[in-house]
């Protein structure tokens, strides 16, 4: 008995078009798997010692007990909420100085000395190629003139801001390529703006998302810095847990505060995401 | 002596100004982008700027917005000096050829900005922004964001934009490149009818020869930073200046003959030429495919002008063939009915329309011009 079979396929041709679908469809099976594998060690990678910190800040003073006193002590530890204070002060400045340096100076290189941009980017990333002793031993003599006066400890963030320049400078200037800073700015030339008007009506504003990454970098970079702090005798939130932990058989406040100043930094960032979205949806 | 005229008013009750450069130069380093351009717009006229890249369109375009300065020349308007003035003093609307809408801002805040840098009270901004956006045909776009409308419509809000702050001068810089053949053509009737109704004195840059010819009260051509010739579109088209524009307007064919008297022979016809100071010898004749013709189906497979059709163009209401005469092609544009009656190998005899032509003498590129 002759097969059926539908006009222009045999069942030949059937099979030959089945292969590469069924190839396709194993491939995907593949790709899927690798992804998941990879998602599930990264997962791990960064969720572990996470978990082992919250474990360690929850523990009671005998083993196998839960206690709440370590979070507690955050507030009440002698010298630990001063430090917070001052590093979520440092971190504020810190970022505002920054930005308020940062983005006119890249707006107006962009828009005004094109042939300058090269000069200031190495300008900017040079930062990270000193080490943070370096810079100690080069501003050891300033900060101790500093201290000589007792000028506040806030004085930390002209060198913070030195520290995060790299960083907020690879955040604005990724911001900046993003929108046709050029063409926006004649438009609004044309249209009888002044330059400050441009800078901050017409392209800031347009940077949004840049912006807000710059702040949170910046501000998670002073949140986390230790060796300038420590080596010019600061007592800002690291050098407070170093402080703590050497000093302190029950670590459970140091482990408290770093996981406290870890959720702050991810609520900071989810915040901030959330803003920006929000903006870009107008 | 008159005084020379410095603006009209327009339809729109609007006075239309002058606008006049006068031997402007810009010099990128060792690259001479304009070479002391002399042009002056009439109150209310649209001149179109059509020249191939890099011949100094855009930059005379920029110097007059002011985005750019000038080595040397002079630029009035309505009879004042702007050449210091900076762009945001200069009081000109301009559209630019990339979508250059404020993405943070809504249609409508996009064409009141200028209103508002001008400290119009917020009501009367927006009633004035509203009417702009009726004149391109967008109220109900007024709310929507740049990346929420088409290419075309982004095009007309910058057009209203421009236009809302009710400037001197339009300058247009190739706004129409971004968008395809239809939309194109649409908004380049509507920026022509706006700019009749406004009565506005606009600068268009293109590169597009067909759009030039087509919004233009007369067309500049240029190349290497000087205008080649400023005529009205029939007569750039009709009567080239040079040999240049003969070949970037249209479509032209090259065929060697020779002056003698009066006339110039194109491969055994006679061709009047209207410079009768043209010196004798050998030229090369510009001839448009227009003035080539199928000659009578006696004449058919003989004579000078008798070839193989190679190929065949379907334009629409005319088609192009392109005809192997031996040594040479030659290209006509006939009624698409003549046309549809031949194909690729048929053997055609063609002559050419006696309209008096323009030759570019050899060697040297100098040219005489003809009547048409």
């Amino acid at each position: 008995m002759a097969a059926v079979t539908s006009l222009g396929e045999t069942p030949l041709a059937g099979a030959a078009a089945r292969r590469p679908q069924g190839m396709q469809r194993r491939r995907r099976r593949r790709l899927n798997a690798f992804r998941y594998v990879v998602f599930t060690l990264f997962g791990l990678f960064v969720a572990a010692p996470l978990l082992a910190m919250l474990r360690f800040s929850l523990e009671g003073t005998k083993l196998g007990t839960w206690s709440l006193t370590a979070w507690k002590q955050i507030v009440s530890y002698p010298g630990l909420a001063g430090a917070v204070a001052l590093t979520l002060e440092l971190a504020v400045i810190t970022s505002i100085v920054m930005v308020v340096l940062l983005l006119p100076t890249m707006i107006w290189i962009k828009l005004r000395v094109q042939w300058m941009s090269r000069a200031f980017e190495f300008l900017c990333l040079l930062p990270l190629t000193i080490p943070a002793i370096a810079l100690v031993v080069g501003l050891a003599p300033v900060y101790n003139r500093i201290q000589h006066y007792s000028l506040s400890a806030l004085q930390l963030f002209w060198v913070y801001v030195v520290l995060a320049l790299p960083y907020a400078y690879r955040a604005l200037s990724s911001g900046l390529d993003a929108i046709d800073a050029t063409t926006l700015a004649e438009a609004a030339r044309s249209l009888g703006a002044s330059w400050f008007t441009v800078m901050f009506r017409v392209i800031a504003p347009n940077m949004w998302q840049a912006i807000l990454n710059a702040l949170l970098l910046t501000g998670a970079l002073v949140l986390g810095e230790f060796t300038i702090a420590y080596l010019l005798l600061y007592n800002t939130l690291q050098p407070a847990l170093y402080s703590i932990s050497r000093n302190t058989p029950n670590a459970g406040v140091v482990f408290s505060t770093s996981m406290a100043s870890l959720l702050f930094a991810f609520a900071l960032l989810t915040i901030l995401s959330y803003a920006g979205r929000q903006r870009r949806r107008g | 002596m008159s005084s020379p005229v410095t603006s009209t008013t327009g339809a729109a009750g609007r006075t239309a100004v002058e606008v006049r450069m006068e031997g402007l130069t810009r010099r990128y380093g060792a690259v001479t982008a304009l070479d002391g351009l002399d042009l002056t717009l009439r109150p209310g006229e649209l001149i179109a700027l059509l020249g191939p890249s890099g011949c100094g369109k855009t930059t005379t375009l920029r110097l007059l917005a002011g985005l750019e300065d000038a080595d040397s020349g002079q630029i009035t308007v309505g009879g004042r000096d702007i050449t210091r003035l900076p762009a945001s003093k200069r009081d000109m609307g301009m559209v630019f050829q990339a979508y250059s809408l404020f993405p943070h801002m809504t249609v409508l805040q996009n064409v009141a900005f200028g209103l508002r840098l001008r400290r119009v009270a917020k009501g009367d901004r927006d009633r004035r922004a509203m009417e702009i956006l009726e004149l391109v045909g967008l109220t109900e776009q007024a709310a929507r964001y740049a990346h929420q409308i088409s290419g075309g419509q982004q095009q007309r809000v910058a057009l209203a934009r421009a236009l809302a702050i009710e400037p001197q001068v339009l300058l247009l810089d190739e706004p129409l490149s971004a968008l395809d053949a239809k939309v194109r053509a649409q908004l380049r009737d509507q920026i022509r009818r706006i700019q009749l109704e406004v009565g506005i004195t606009t600068l268009f840059v293109t590169h597009d020869q067909e759009e030039a010819l087509a919004i233009a009260d007369r067309v500049g051509v240029m190349r290497a930073g000087q205008l080649e010739q400023l005529a009205p579109p029939t007569e750039v088209y009709s009567r080239p200046a040079t040999p240049f524009v003969a070949e970037f307007v249209g479509l032209t064919n090259r065929l060697p003959g020779t002056v003698s008297g009066s006339t110039v022979t194109v491969r055994g016809q006679d061709l009047p030429l209207v410079d009768l100071g043209t010196p004798a010898g050998p030229v090369t004749a510009l001839i448009r495919p227009e003035a080539v013709t199928l000659a009578s189906e006696a004449a058919a497979g003989s004579g000078p002008l008798a070839g193989t059709v190679i190929a065949i163009t379907f334009l629409g209401a005319t088609s192009r063939i392109t005809v192997n005469l031996g040594e040479t092609t030659i290209m006509a544009q006939l009624p698409t009915s003549d046309a549809t009656e031949l194909s690729a190998g048929s053997h055609v005899a063609l002559s050419i329309r006696p309209d008096p032509v323009l030759v570019s003498v050899a060697e040297n590129n100098s040219v005489a011009a003809s009547e048409a």
